[in-house]
């Protein structure tokens, strides 16, 4: 059963920033973490912007997910759940479409700065990731435990993100052999990181 | 016809598919889709039924791509594209759910994430919207195939040392005490980064020089 409790949402929030990470327990949004993780600067415009997306797209489709395409909704009786996968991609790319217009018309400065990162979070998998564990029925996640987990969830990648840049910025003067320049290396890197992580299990599980 | 530009034969027919096995292939070379190679690779029957996944819906969005590529407009390109792949998804996930539900659970969250592997986004804007249908069928197949042997690679190392098993059979014999660490979450990253490495020092030439910086 749900815990709508204070402790019970902060411990999934907790949950989903250090003993669940989706970057280092569920491999989410591997793709973006190895091309973008090259500086600090730009890793932390990234992780910022996936957190706000993943939130407020998390927070939409619960509602859409609930409200439409469960069998018995409020709005639609029928069962439309084989549309689940359409439904939710769509409304993560014409969220991110809207974000990015809004931000060009009222903050240029922001959107100097986010503009490159946002057509690339269509396709980053933490964020539909996220969507689709939030309505896994195992789970029985109500809004603000949603809200929790997605928060929580964007934060995690934030803070992966971010150490893993700072790590990159030293290995660039590491002395790696060859072979293992690039993928290689981060890969392992993050398999590391993973392993200490791992040292957070029994402090908060979901 | 699709081959007006470049001749049928069968080379030329055969060499987009060894492109994307070898020197193109989306993980090793361009490191796409990495997200799912980490998570099924813990059992080798989810890699080989996310591999087969894989090659379906790569090969048949590239091609629905390339035949809806003069008619869709520029601007709508990825809308499009998305549409065609995750309608691809949601029949292999109604699939798996109907026959084989056991696999359906396995896999979770990850057959839907099919749809953001940006290996089939990639090879769609990549190649699917410049050429021809048949080409761009053998390409995504191609693109497929080798990221799906990659896929195997790795689960054959991890699931004998993480569960002792290979298929779902005992193959380490009863003293072999299951290393839990290779089949968690940073045996997965571990072992692609050897697989990647050893891929690397024996194929110098397959691994690009320079990482690209964004795809």
């Amino acid at each position: 059963m749900p815990d709508f409790s204070i402790t019970g949402v902060a411990v999934i929030f907790l949950a989903a920033i250090l003993t669940n990470n989706i970057l280092l327990s569920k491999f989410l949004g591997m793709c973006s973490f190895i091309a973008i993780s090259r500086n600090l600067r730009t890793a932390f415009g990234m992780g910022i912007s996936v957190t706000f997306v993943t939130f407020c797209t998390a927070v939409l489709n619960y509602g859409i997910y609930y409200g439409v395409l469960v069998r018995d909704a409020p709005l639609c009786a029928v069962d439309l759940t084989y549309l689940t996968f359409l439904v939710l991609i769509m409304v993560i790319a014409g969220f991110v479409q809207l974000v990015e217009m809004v931000i060009e018309r009222f903050s240029p400065l922001l959107y100097y700065n986010l503009g490159i990162f946002l057509p690339l979070i269509t396709v980053n998998c933490a964020i539909l990731g996220v969507n689709l564990l939030m309505i896994d029925p195992d789970r029985h996640f109500g809004l603000v435990q949603t809200a929790a987990y997605a928060l929580g969830s964007g934060l995690g990648w934030l803070l992966s993100i971010c150490l893993m840049a700072g790590l990159r910025r030293r290995l660039e003067h590491a002395d790696i052999p060859r072979p293992l320049q690039g993928l290689g290396i981060i890969l392992i890197i993050t398999g590391l990181m993973a392993m200490a992580f791992m040292g957070f299990a029994g402090v908060a599980d979901l | 016809m699709a081959c007006s530009k470049v001749s049928c034969t069968r080379e030329n027919l055969i060499q987009p598919v060894k492109e994307g096995i070898g020197p193109q292939n989306p993980i090793l070379c361009q490191s796409l889709g990495i997200c799912s190679a980490l998570a099924v690779t813990g059992y080798v029957s989810t890699t080989l039924v996310m591999g087969a996944a894989l090659l379906f819906v790569a090969s048949l969005s590239t091609l629905s791509v390339s035949l809806l590529r003069n008619v869709t407009p520029h601007r709508v390109r990825l809308i499009v594209q998305m549409l065609v792949i995750s309608t691809l998804v949601i029949l292999v996930h109604l699939f798996l759910r109907a026959w084989w539900f056991d696999m359906s659970k396995a896999l979770g969250p990850y057959v839907g994430l099919i749809i953001t592997n940006c290996l089939i986004l990639g090879r769609c804007e990549g190649y699917a919207m410049r050429n021809g249908p048949v080409m761009s069928f053998l390409d995504g197949l191609g693109s497929a195939a080798g990221y799906a042997l990659v896929l195997l690679a790795i689960s054959i190392i991890r699931e004998p040392l993480g569960n002792g098993t290979f298929l779902g059979y005992n193959v380490m014999g009863q003293s072999f005490l299951p290393v839990r660490l290779i089949g968690a979450a940073p045996g997965a990253f571990l072992a692609m980064g050897i697989v990647v490495w050893v891929v690397s020092a024996v194929w110098p030439g397959l691994h690009a020089a320079e990482h690209p910086e964004a795809h």
